[in-house]
């Protein structure tokens, strides 16, 4: 709906915008801020906006002191790692629903919608003694499975979605031309829903990787990745908000620049297809 | 080669039945039309016949050899589909190699052919564009080019010229004809367009809710069409079909009379009505001819420079020998 | 395109998906039904026993539990309305012609990929904190006496933070069904001499109520969830001002080890997810058939 407007009124509704964009981000950029500071002036008060001694100490301490990498890494384990498998075993069953709808494919649909509504506390018993009683307590193996098996409805559904954008005369056309099933995923729909895959590639790592509730419970040390190591910060110790600043600012910097990069993908994902 | 036989082929989705049971025989080389309006099944006996459908019964035979079991890859038809379906990632060289990448053909010769078919249908310097930059017609070719390269026993047309503009269409509709006289390979082509049904094949099957209606040359089925739905169907403009005491006078339940084979006068013939809308088309005039009392209207076929206005009052003579006596179940007398 | 071959490909190739995603909800559910049946300590698992609905009588009639339920509705529906109405008011906004639209979309939509721990903390400590954080700063410099937030107002406080991680999720949703409003619909209602304000209530609301129908249902099931914002910023404190029926079930889960009581909490909660869920797949189903 938009429509030619004069300067003025550009002007200001700009002003408007920006003025609501940045009261919105404030905490984001205000963390980032006072993951610079040193300790003393990240709690001052009055606060100090800029005019504050530079420094990258904090990163340094919470790299070094807090053991950062190890969590790092296994957020990155754990995110990409249940993404992959999650694409695997989605990618086949979108294309069936797509290509090959039967009569129950819509009730299989919402089926697996539905296993996405049950609150987890309902299960969190039964899964801390499964997992207590086949070792998986705060293994990177656990949390992978149980990150694909919470996403894997999102991800067939945001495939199906893609995939269903794309003509089956066309896959008849390879079929025709002599494609075995094999190659006519590999050769044909692979390539041209290459965009949607992508997406929801991105979209779910950025969901494993801010999952909160199981991460958390179903980790000690081992496997524990940021979220975790963020949650360790919960407990007083002093003046630590720069530190804490910097730990942030480093957990949800890769995430935020795939965010960004996935808008429009977010709300196809977010939505299972009903907001394009 | 390419005979195509059905024999008892039958689909049915669930307890609907789609086609019932029908037999046809194409031969080797014909130019077969499939012509019926939309939702009589055409497109899904072409679909049974590429394999892209399971029969429900029957079988399909492909040059005398079972091939209702065949996967679609494996009966040696190639198709070209309504929305051309190329594959938009890749360009024109590979769209018409895919079949060949596919059959296993070394480098060379899949060249050899995707330059030959290219030469052919005038693509050889669109061959390394994509699909999207290149106009209706032009993909409409790289399909048919994806389809030639296979020489396949068979052509399979689904509506292929329906997304193109009217002048476009025209132009294609001589290309495959010509297409079909330099490599005599049979080709089955469906569509909803009566006109190019006429134009293009050497045999057309009139489809009607599945069943097959009537099959012949199309001056079989413009001199003799077998019942009401034929005689409806084929032609341009529509057959007048004239009921109650003068068409048991002719001889029917139901007579029909095509506008080309009315003369128009003035003052005398035994029919009577007036004059609604004229359509002019120059070299002839069609006259649309209300309050006869035997059919709510009467398309008449005149000279163009017959000049009639509307109201006027006209008298229709039929040429005795060129009028379609149908009996009470619709069928030729 | 359905032939034989293709169909009993397509079932092979779905079996694995349906199949991993049925044990995943079967066996924990069944799991949890059995356990809600029986008396399941595990500090205590030698009293193991069937004792019927005793854990149900406990969970419900628990002095906790009511108060769980009443903070779990004013959480969603703080939050819920907070996002909507703030999220119409920043679609509208954002879609005018500005500059820098695409900046300003970034910073607008940047919390929701904040992963809630960070969130958590960061409003805890650097706003809502009575010594050092940005609000006591901000009332000092107008003369008043800082406030302890989340010490005073521990369930408002804590929707403001989750408020903050949904908003953007509910003006990304909200501005793509605006993007898809036809100008020539209010170019229309213009003509026939509609006003701005009308023209919004008319035709720009309708246009959004699916939209709103969507970010209403799928939040809710989102919200019904939240537990990590509450872990660790109150605790579910002070006393249990702060406590829902998610936080509730994990405290008698992990803190109290009452895996049955936590088991009967659970099968409550999954009561009040269904209710939520047969509206929203009511409303995304209505989208498959189109």
């Amino acid at each position: 709906m938009a429509r030619a407007v004069s300067t003025q009124r550009k002007a200001f509704n700009t002003v408007v915008a920006w003025g609501v964009a940045l009261l919105i981000a404030f905490p984001i950029i205000w963390t980032v801020l006072t993951s610079f500071k040193p300790e003393p002036q990240a709690v001052a008060t009055p606060p100090i906006w800029l005019g504050f001694d530079w420094t990258t100490k904090n990163y340094h301490d919470v790299v070094q002191q807090r053991g950062y990498f190890s969590f790092f890494l296994n957020s990155v384990i754990i995110a990409l790692g249940s993404t992959a498998l999650g694409l695997l075993i989605a990618i086949p069953a979108a294309w069936s629903m797509a290509f090959v709808p039967g009569r129950r494919t819509r009730d299989l649909l919402m089926w697996m919608l539905s296993t996405k509504m049950m609150p987890a506390v309902a299960v969190l018993t039964p899964l801390y003694l499964i997992f207590r009683t086949l070792g998986l307590l705060d293994s990177r193996l656990g949390l992978v499975v149980v990150l694909m098996l919470i996403n894997l409805p999102i991800i067939v559904w945001m495939l199906y979605t893609y995939f269903k954008e794309i003509p089956g005369e066309i896959l008849e056309a390879a079929r025709m031309d002599g494609a075995s099933l094999w190659n006519e995923i590999l050769y044909v729909l692979t390539p041209m829903a290459i965009p949607g895959i992508a997406s929801t590639l991105i979209l779910n790592i950025i969901l494993a990787w801010n999952e909160a509730f199981w991460t958390i419970i179903l980790t000690v040390t081992d496997a524990a990745p940021l979220t975790k190591f963020i949650s360790g910060f919960s407990s007083p110790q002093g003046l630590f908000y720069a530190k804490l600043s910097a730990a942030s600012t480093m957990a949800i910097a890769p995430i935020l620049i795939m965010g960004w990069f996935s808008q429009k993908q977010l709300v196809r994902g977010l939505t299972f297809g009903a907001v394009k | 080669m390419g005979q195509i036989t059905l024999s008892k082929v039958a689909k049915r989705f669930g307890d609907a039945e789609v086609i019932p049971p029908l037999d046809l025989i194409i031969d080797d080389g014909e130019f077969v039309v499939f012509v019926g309006p939309s939702g009589c099944g055409k497109s899904t006996l072409l679909r049974l016949i590429a394999g892209l459908e399971d029969t429900s019964d029957g079988r399909i035979l492909i040059d005398g050899k079972d091939a209702t079991a065949l996967g679609p890859a494996q009966r040696g038809l190639a198709m070209v589909f309504q929305s051309y379906a190329l594959y938009p990632h890749m360009s024109v060289r590979s769209n018409i190699a895919f079949p060949l990448k596919m059959a296993g053909l070394d480098k060379a010769e899949q060249d050899r052919r995707v330059e030959g078919a290219a030469k052919v249908l005038n693509l050889t310097n669109y061959l390394d564009r994509r699909p999207g930059q290149l106009s209706g017609g032009q993909r409409q070719r790289v399909a048919i080019g994806r389809a030639i390269v296979r020489e396949p026993a068979a052509f399979l047309f689904d509506e292929p010229l329906s997304n193109l503009d009217a002048a476009l269409r025209v132009g294609m509709r001589l290309e495959i004809s010509e297409l079909h006289e330099r490599l005599k390979t049979t080709m089955i082509y469906v569509t909803h367009d009566q006109v190019e049904a006429m134009t293009m094949a050497d045999k057309i099957v009139v489809l009607n809710a599945g069943r097959i209606e009537q099959v012949g040359s199309p001056l079989e089925l413009y001199r003799t069409p077998r019942n009401l739905f034929v005689a409806g169907f084929i032609g341009s403009p529509k057959m007048s079909f004239i009921t109650g005491a003068e068409a048991q006078k002719a001889g029917g339940a139901t007579v029909g009379v095509r506008p080309e084979h009315l003369r128009v006068s003035p003052s005398e013939g035994p029919w009577r009505g007036t004059v609604g809308v004229s359509e002019h088309l120059g070299s002839d005039t069609f006259f649309h001819v209300h309050d006869t009392g035997l059919a709510p209207v009467i398309t008449v076929r005149a000279d163009g420079e017959v000049a009639l206005s509307h109201g006027d009052t006209v008298h229709l003579t039929p040429q005795a020998d060129k009028i379609h006596r149908f009996d009470q179940n619709g069928l030729r007398i | 395109m359905s032939t034989q071959a293709s169909r009993s490909a397509a079932r092979t190739m779905l079996s694995p998906a349906v199949i991993l995603l049925f044990v995943w909800m079967i066996v924990p559910l069944v799991l949890t039904l059995w356990f809600s049946f029986h008396r399941y300590n595990l500090l205590t698992p030698e009293r193991y026993g069937f004792i019927w609905f005793q854990n149900y009588a406990n969970f419900v009639t628990s002095p906790d539990f009511w108060g769980a339920i009443v903070n779990t509705l004013i959480l969603v529906l703080g939050v819920l309305f907070i996002t909507v109405v703030g999220g119409i008011l920043i679609a509208l906004l954002i879609d005018r012609p500005i500059w820098g639209q695409g900046p300003v979309r970034i910073l607008v939509i940047s919390p929701f990929f904040i992963m809630p721990p960070v969130a958590a903390l960061v409003w805890k400590n650097m706003f809502f904190n009575p010594t050092n954080g940005l609000f006591a700063a901000a009332f000092h410099a107008i003369g008043l006496r800082p406030y302890d937030f989340l010490g005073q107002a521990p369930l408002a406080s804590i929707i403001v933070i989750v408020a903050w991680q949904w908003l953007p999720f509910a003006t990304l949703i909200l501005l793509t069904a605006l993007q898809s409003l036809s100008s020539e619909q209010l170019e229309a209602a213009e003509m026939d001499g509609a006003p701005p304000v009308k023209r919004f209530w008319y035709i720009v609301l309708p246009h959004l109520s699916r939209a709103i129908t969507v970010v209403v249902l799928i939040q809710t099931i989102f919200l019904l969830g939240i537990l990590v914002e509450i872990l660790v910023t109150t605790n579910g404190g002070p006393g249990t001002q702060s406590t829902t029926l998610t936080f509730l079930v994990y405290k008698e889960a992990l803190l109290n080890f009452d895996a049955g009581k936590a088991a009967a909490g659970g099968v409550v909660a999954v009561i009040l997810a269904n209710i939520v869920a047969i509206f929203l797949m009511r409303a995304i189903g209505k989208n498959l058939d189109a």
